[in-house]
């Protein structure tokens, strides 16, 4: 066997997982909170990279150039998508609350559709290059043959955001409030805390993310449309229910599982299935697992 | 007797419909600071949705419920949503354990007092050094409070693994948490034993005692009522068929048809 190539692929398999594991964490928070499967969660994701693009061209045409620009666009980008998944979630999820789950569901695959046209409709259809600003960083050089600096700064994000977010819930008041409202929502509420607030406050988080995420992949392959969200999102959400959907450690888990999966199946046997292999591998997990890989005891929701 | 004192919680002509079934019909019910006051009547009769109705859970189709502070504001309840009534000065348990199972001890009381703190949620994220004083308090401060329930030991357990006994008095210490001038509890002795049972009467007249506490509660064991309460409502069919003392709820012949005579016999 030739390790080089092992190695390769493992390095592919874990770019892939991290990028999986950044939309991941926010699908399984906002599944965690109100139990509902956010399909517009990836849209969220192309909205950020979206933005990203189009302040990286303002700024670029203002005479800015480097790193700073990647900066200030992914920071824009976050708020800005942080503004649509609050928005979301207020006109398409707090209305349907009390509603059977079903509901919901179809109100955020209504929601995906709408977000996807209209990115559609308002920007173009066709691809567009997205311009790598991430540096080449020089103790990178000698391992330049496996791996990008941009994949250095995704790992690096995805560790960073995994380990904020559950700091975040383990210490913060408002993590508390979060965990109390996955748990008991009504039970939350009668002991003060505003659940409305929470999950907002939820999806402002799991909203931010995504758009993080779309940047720095965005950065990585080069080129963007609209549909970059779908797929993603999709893969994300089988990521998480493979970690076994609510927990965080699980999306992260899920993610690296189902990224070096395809990594090594398309290495190794055909490229051409990759995506029926990720669903077969689903198909399994659910058969013999069907809480996840984190399965239902270790798994603490949110 | 606290008769005289104005009344802490004051529900007046509060119905309740559900769709064409009316479940709580016109009820008036005063509970006065450092009074007892229970709610029985038959399963069915509409007590826990009256609790609902009061917690903001239910809005009431019609009525009034308003509650006066220890300091004298009156604040109109209706159509609050729960956590403002929480911050009002109502709380709350219920007939089943609602812990939050998976945090400890001390994160299920720490919950109930940050009703109470100022910082928003931007220092919350941010731990500005004032934020992390108020933690620090909130901390000391439900310690303080599991030591006075007797579950100082437990603080950093799962709430899943304390014994019985102890989760229930983990819930009305996590409810004072909140600060309440008026406590609810629906049905606080369901499925204790005997000294369990006693060991509640005591904690109950203790708050009452020393926090001018104005409790209501539902209750099924009628001793346990008789023993506790200063005075009783009964309702049966979501209305109000009798109220008064202990004595006089006990020789009312409506009561007994709908309620007492089943057990007496």
């Amino acid at each position: 066997m030739n390790f080089d190539y092992f190695f390769q692929l493992f390095l592919g398999g874990l770019t892939r997982g991290s990028i999986y594991a950044l939309i991941a964490l926010g699908y399984t928070m906002v599944y965690g909170i109100i139990e509902l499967i956010n399909f517009a969660h990836g849209e969220i994701y192309m909205i950020g990279a979206f933005t990203a693009l189009i302040v990286i061209g303002v700024l670029t045409f203002a005479g800015w150039n480097g790193t700073a620009v990647l900066v200030i666009a992914a920071i824009v980008a976050m708020l800005y998508a942080a503004a649509y998944g609050w928005t979301m979630e207020k006109i398409a999820y707090k209305p349907l609350r009390k509603a059977p789950r079903l509901s919901a569901l179809l109100s955020a695959i209504g929601m995906s559709l709408f977000l996807q046209n209209y990115v559609r409709l308002a920007q173009t259809a066709n691809f567009l290059p997205f311009p790598n600003l991430i540096p080449d960083f020089a103790f990178l050089k000698p391992a330049a043959r496996f791996i990008r600096p941009s994949e250095i700064v995704i790992y690096a994000t995805t560790a960073i955001v995994m380990a904020g977010l559950t700091l975040l819930i383990k210490f913060t008041r408002m993590g508390k409030a979060m965990r109390a409202t996955a748990q008991d929502r009504e039970m939350a509420q009668l002991l003060g805390v505003d659940v409305d607030r929470v999950i907002s406050t939820t999806f402002v988080l799991g909203s931010a993310t995504a758009a993080l995420g779309g940047v720095l992949i965005a950065s990585h392959v080069g080129q963007i449309n609209f549909y970059i969200g779908f797929l993603a999102g999709i893969k994300a959400f089988v990521a998480a229910v493979l970690g076994g959907i609510g927990s965080l450690p699980g999306a992260v888990l899920g993610s690296l599982v189902l990224g070096w999966t395809e990594s090594f199946f398309t290495g190794y046997v055909s490229s051409d299935y990759e995506d029926a292999f990720a669903f077969l591998f689903l198909v399994l997990i659910l058969i013999f697992r069907p809480s996840g890989i984190l399965g239902r005891k270790a798994m603490e929701k949110v | 007797m606290a008769d005289m004192a104005a009344p802490a919680l004051e529900v007046s002509q509060v119905t309740m419909d559900f769709g064409g079934l009316r479940a709580v019909e016109r009820v008036d019910l005063v509970v006065r600071p450092r009074e007892t006051v229970a709610l029985i009547g038959p399963n069915g009769a509409g007590k826990t949705t009256l609790f609902n109705c009061i917690t903001g859970i239910y809005s009431p189709t019609q009525g009034r419920i308003q509650l006066t502070a220890a300091d004298g504001r009156v604040m109109a309840l209706k159509g609050l949503k729960p956590n403002q009534v929480t911050e009002c000065g109502i709380a709350r348990t219920f007939q089943n354990i609602r812990l939050f199972q998976n945090m400890t001890v001390l994160e299920n009381v720490m919950i109930g007092r940050h009703c109470r703190l100022r910082s928003g949620i931007f220092s919350a994220i941010l731990r500005t050094s004032a934020m992390r004083r108020e933690e620090a308090q909130v901390v000391k401060e439900s310690y303080r409070l599991l030591q006075r329930f007797g579950l100082a030991r437990h603080v950093n357990e799962f709430a899943k693994n304390l014994p019985y006994g102890a989760q229930r008095r983990l819930e009305i210490a996590r409810a004072m948490a909140t600060e309440p001038s008026v406590l609810l509890l629906d049905e606080p002795a369901a499925g204790m034993n005997a000294q369990e049972t006693q060991e509640l009467v005591t904690m109950i007249n203790q708050l009452k005692a020393s926090e001018g506490l104005a409790i209501l509660l539902i209750e099924h064991d009628m001793r346990l009522v008789m023993q506790l309460s200063d005075r009783i409502y009964v309702m049966d069919y979501g209305k109000l068929i009798a109220r008064g003392t202990p004595q006089e709820i006990s020789r009312d012949p409506a009561v007994i048809k709908a309620y007492l005579g089943e057990e007496e016999q």
